[in-house]
């Protein structure tokens, strides 16, 4: 279903106004969580910047925005918003062909997402400081602010956004089973349209800020929905449409940082579980003495569950089926195929593994927002009245049959998912449907 | 099979998983007392097991900063000052597993200090794996006709 044939929503679409006052609402959150993180109460529970940022924004943003509009985040994402104004020598003026500033294109090799493999790992294995303690959030917002920057004069478009963001990886990942989609409408007219200026950019617009060509769009993972090609496309050829969960999993990727993307969210979430949410003093004693020889066992725990165990049982699972008597369709590879194909069913589940980590942590705290409204810095302020709310946690009699219709839903989305995926690869899916009921049982246990 | 039977009866089994009663067992309740060391941000011991209609007696001994005890799904707590010993007493009948968490801002981990009590069994993480596993079967034994291959 066309969303964009809604003649309201599409001038709101096409118009850059609405999208700059959200940008400019954002712009100016963000900047306040930095400085609330800097200069206010090092009380995490007590501070904008923890309480905004970690409760509120993730709830918004896993519960939400990821499962039901995909990369709807990024598309109002303030981040790269100052870099992507000095790139361009304007905010909405028409664009200049001139490149201000380097412009360089990204070289081949980090083209991928293993940086924001890395970077989502970096801050994972120092999570439990970055979430509670408002400085360190600060320091990183504004890295990630200056990074976005820094980037922006030296590469093309948004190469943040695009090969560095530790959050728009695991969101493009994860945008592949949200109901929509931005594409084009008839292939026929990109491949005669002269110039692309969806992709290079004209009088009416930008070339695409995520370096994707429209026309050539067949799963969400790398489509901002900053919806500049719907402004630049002389054609009217693109479209956002309403669409089945996850229609981008039935043709699964090939891509091995893709296939590793899925189990570090994966492995992260279960972790996370443990650590954080369990009744195990130690591991939290460890997470948080960042550089203490138990923080440095954690981490390498934290690392070889995520690129040993975790794929490790994988390849396993699989090896069983390929060595099951089954001629290679393709010849050699077929098992970096099988691996990385089949790996697209680990992520509904690493979804739903989110989503029900994220209700236990959201509802036990959500109380702290309204506090942190009144009174954002700690300073003693009670701007609406609520700065003395007291802490209670939200709906706890039915977070675990939530948790568990997340999982188990979760579970089936997964075995689905992977059945097609062995179809695309001639394999069977039963070892992967076992995998999934295997870490589903175990993050039960953790969450339960 | 006809698909929706098959379906049906997949349910219909999934709602005796989730709902139907289980036996309790037969233990008569008992006065149960735990002294719980509390730190940042742990307690210790962090995992508790009663039966049901036990009355709990709870004492909370913090051992540095101010800490609280808030029992999930009880909705009842205390707090203890540095050295100091609370008690909180409550009888044991809501079953299943709840989580125990500080309620007083303790220090930067203080969203994560949190143990377990677990009251009879944890029957919903058993009814969970169960709706797992019986899920897994349905999936595999009746798959979508379009997904069905010889691999």
């Amino acid at each position: 279903m066309e969303l964009t044939r809604l003649p309201l929503l599409k001038s709101a679409l096409k118009s850059r106004y609405p999208q700059l006052a959200v940008f400019i609402v954002m712009l100016i959150g963000y900047i306040f969580a930095i400085l609330a993180g800097l200069i206010g109460t090092p009380v995490g529970s007590h501070n904008f910047s923890i309480v905004f940022v970690w409760i509120a924004w993730w709830a918004i943003l896993i519960l939400v925005a990821v499962p039901f509009f995909g990369r709807g985040w990024c598309a109002v994402c303030p981040i790269p918003l100052p870099g992507e104004w000095l790139q361009r020598g304007a905010i909405l003026a028409p664009p200049d062909k001139r490149p201000k500033w380097l412009n360089l294109r990204v070289p081949k090799m980090f083209r991928n997402i293993w940086l924001q493999n890395i970077s989502f790992l970096l801050l994972a294995l120092f999570s439990s400081i970055l979430l509670t303690t408002p400085n360190i959030t600060g320091i990183v917002l504004a890295a990630m602010l200056f990074a976005a920057i820094g980037l922006s004069t030296i590469f093309e478009r948004r190469a943040f956004c695009r090969y560095l963001c530790p959050v728009g990886g695991f969101i493009g990942l994860y945008s592949q089973t949200a109901p929509i989609e931005l594409r084009i409408k008839d292939k026929q007219v990109c491949v005669k349209c002269e110039g692309k200026p969806c992709y290079n950019g004209s009088q009416a617009g930008y070339g695409c800020p995520w370096d994707v060509f429209p026309g050539g769009l067949t799963k969400n993972t790398y489509c901002g929905l900053c919806m500049e090609c719907i402004r630049t496309c002389p054609h009217d050829n693109i479209a956002v449409n309403l669409r089945p969960f996850s229609a981008d999993l039935a043709k699964p990727s090939n891509r091995m940082d893709e296939a590793f993307k899925a189990f570090i969210m994966l492995g992260s979430a279960m972790i996370y579980a443990g650590v954080l949410l369990g009744p195990w003093g130690m591991f939290k004693d460890a997470a948080y003495n960042v550089g203490s020889s138990a923080w440095f066992v954690y981490a390498i725990i934290f690392l070889a569950i995520i690129f040993v165990i975790l794929p490790g049982f994988f390849t396993l699972a699989l090896s069983l089926t390929l060595s099951n008597g089954h001629p290679s369709p393709t010849g050699r590879g077929v098992g970096v195929r099988a691996f990385a194909s089949l790996s697209s069913a680990l992520i509904p589940l690493g979804l739903m593994f989110w989503v029900a980590f994220s209700l236990s942590f959201v509802l036990t705290n959500a109380s702290y927002i309204l506090a942190a409204l009144s009174d954002p810095l700690g300073l003693g302020w009670n701007l609406f009245g609520t700065a003395n709310t007291a802490w209670q946690p939200m709906l706890t009699t039915i977070l675990a049959p939530a948790q568990t219709l997340a999982l188990v839903g979760g579970l089936i989305w997964s075995a689905r998912t992977a059945q097609k995926a062995a179809n695309e690869v001639k394999v069977s899916s039963i070892p992967v449907i076992v995998y999934s009921l295997i870490v589903t049982s175990i993050m039960l246990w953790l969450l339960l | 099979m006809n698909p929706r039977i098959s379906l049906l009866l997949f349910v219909m089994a999934g709602l005796v998983v989730a709902f139907a009663p289980l036996p309790a067992p037969a233990v008569a309740p008992q006065a149960r007392t735990f002294r719980i060391d509390a730190r940042q941000y742990a307690y210790s011991p962090s995992e508790l097991k009663v039966n049901a209609g036990d009355t709990v007696i709870l004492q909370l001994v913090s051992n540095d900063v101010v800490h609280g005890l808030y029992v999930d799904g009880y909705d009842i707590s205390v707090e203890a000052d540095p050295g100091q010993t609370a008690t909180l007493t409550f009888t044991a009948d809501k079953l299943g597993s709840f989580r125990f968490r500080c309620n007083v801002t303790c220090g930067a981990m203080h969203p994560f200090m949190i143990g377990k009590l677990t009251v009879s069994n944890n029957n919903w993480l058993y009814r969970s794996i169960g709706l797992s596993i019986l899920a897994t079967f349905g999936l595999l034994l009746f798959p979508r006709p379009s997904l069905i291959t010889d691999y």
